[in-house]
């Protein structure tokens, strides 16, 4: 408990040094050097564990017989495997999306319910982000490994790619505009290069993310979402095919690398 | 001669089929753009539409071939709406607040807040204010190698308005054209580039 506070206290004052000066790369490098052996993402891990193995829902059923791609009940790199292609539903699913299938199939919980609430905020944590941090952790380590295979994979890939060059909204903006350059920023923040496979990598096995500026661990679909946000977009529907293709399309430019998250982010 | 005809009515064929796979997969991911995404505060579904040039700099990232990008630029320039008054030049100050600002037509933003330039997220402008983007050029000094000429902030004022007229695919926005920024706002703008007396040419 009081390791607890004093990691938050510590993680406040950090944050307030951080946002008084410019949040420049070196800064937040030496900060997630500082907290390394400690990331706060680690209680929203734990608290997703909890939810795991909790029976809950009209079946009063845990998630432990939930099926991520590799069988039932292994979690163990799953997530580095993910999007894929799963028979059963006929899909290609993200992780959210997976999660959505387990808890409706195995927990009977209304899928309305679980899309309700699909990111934390400040006065409640989402069951569903909780779960895909948990799930993310137990593939720390493990290679990215996306597959393009099934044809329904490789279709994914192909409308992903095209979505990531989509521009519209009153900005003509597409991901590509701010992400498809090397070596450029807004303000202060450098971003990824997508068509570069060292950018591409290390940027998206870093989420999802504690984000210190918010005091909360975002999902990957939260990334997205927020990235349409700034884009000028309307909002993207919670685990819809269009937000897990575009996904699809990032995971496979990480392939190769060690998964490496939930990360840490200014 | 059989087996070359055949080999060359499969590689046509086969191309034929590619080329329609490729069509199949623009129209499916224009289908799955409009039926995914949906309102949220003042940022409507139907943004998603895409006008000609959006649907063209999509299709080709952003790379047109030549004839069609001149015919964009040109479609672009047609449209152009030049001040009323013929003046260009707005106050620089109220340039640099609106160049702070990267406010504007977010879904968490309100349709009553004016929106910002958004200016110093992409580029260098003031040697004051060193947290600057550089997605777009330094415009660092803009007006000290230029002047403030009728010519150079009529030219100005058009790439604010429009930068698309000049450069189908660019990253900028098309302030005026698009309804982001007021005509004053851009004056203002165009101010803050070229005034002597604006942070850019100090």
């Amino acid at each position: 408990m009081n390791s607890k506070i004093i990691l938050v206290l510590a993680l406040a004052a950090s944050a307030a040094a951080i946002a008084g000066e410019e949040t420049d790369s070196d800064k937040i490098a030496q900060y997630r050097e500082m907290i390394s052996d400690g990331n706060p993402a680690e209680f929203d891990e734990m608290r997703g564990a909890e939810l795991w193995k909790t029976a809950a829902g009209p079946n009063h059923a845990t998630l432990q017989q939930c099926d991520l791609g590799k069988g039932p009940g292994v979690v163990k790199g799953a997530y580095a495997a993910l999007p894929r292609y799963f028979k059963d539903t006929n899909k290609v699913q993200d992780l959210e999306s997976r999660l959505v299938t387990c808890m409706t199939t195995l927990q009977g919980m209304p899928e309305a319910e679980i899309i309700a609430r699909p990111f934390s905020s400040e006065t409640k944590e989402s069951d569903i982000s909780s779960l895909a941090t948990y799930v993310v952790g137990q593939s720390k380590g493990v290679k990215m490994a996306v597959s393009v295979k099934h044809p329904k994979e490789k279709e994914a890939y192909e409308i992903g790619r095209r979505l990531f060059s989509y521009r519209a909204g009153p900005y003509d903006f597409a991901c590509s505009t701010c992400h498809g350059k090397s070596n450029v920023r807004i303000r202060m923040q450098d971003l990824p290069n997508f068509f570069v496979k060292k950018d591409a990598q290390s940027a998206y096995v870093s989420w999802p993310a504690y984000r210190v500026s918010q005091g909360l661990t975002r999902s990957f679909q939260w990334r997205l979402n927020d990235c349409y946000r700034q884009q000028r977009f309307p909002e993207p529907k919670f685990v819809s095919e269009a937000t897990i293709d575009l996904t699809l399309f990032l995971a496979v430019s990480a392939n190769g690398a060690d998964y490496a998250g939930p990360g840490l982010k200014r | 001669m059989n087996a070359k005809w055949i080999i060359g009515a499969a590689a046509a064929l086969t191309a034929t089929s590619v080329m329609a796979a490729g069509t199949n997969l623009d129209a499916k991911t224009a289908e799955i753009m409009k039926r995914d995404f949906q309102d949220k505060g003042i940022a409507l579904a139907s943004r998603v539409n895409q006008d000609e040039l959006q649907t063209m700099c999509s299709k080709y990232v952003d790379k047109l071939p030549v004839k069609l990008k001149a015919k964009m630029e040109a479609g672009q320039l047609a449209t152009m709406k030049y001040p009323a008054d013929g003046k260009y030049m707005g106050n620089w100050k109220a340039g640099e607040t609106l160049a702070q600002s990267g406010k504007g037509m977010t879904w968490s933003d309100k349709a009553d807040e004016p929106a910002g330039g958004n200016c110093y997220n992409c580029h260098q402008l003031s040697v004051k204010e060193i947290a600057y983007g550089t997605i777009g050029p330094s415009l660092l000094k803009y007006g000290v190698q230029r002047g403030d000429g009728v010519a150079t902030q009529r030219h100005v004022y058009e790439h604010i308005y429009n930068a698309k007229a000049f450069q189908a695919c660019a990253n900028m926005p098309r302030f005026g054209q698009m309804n982001i920024l007021t005509e004053s706002q851009i004056k203002d703008l165009v101010a803050l580039l070229l005034d002597p007396e604006s942070p850019v040419n100090k």
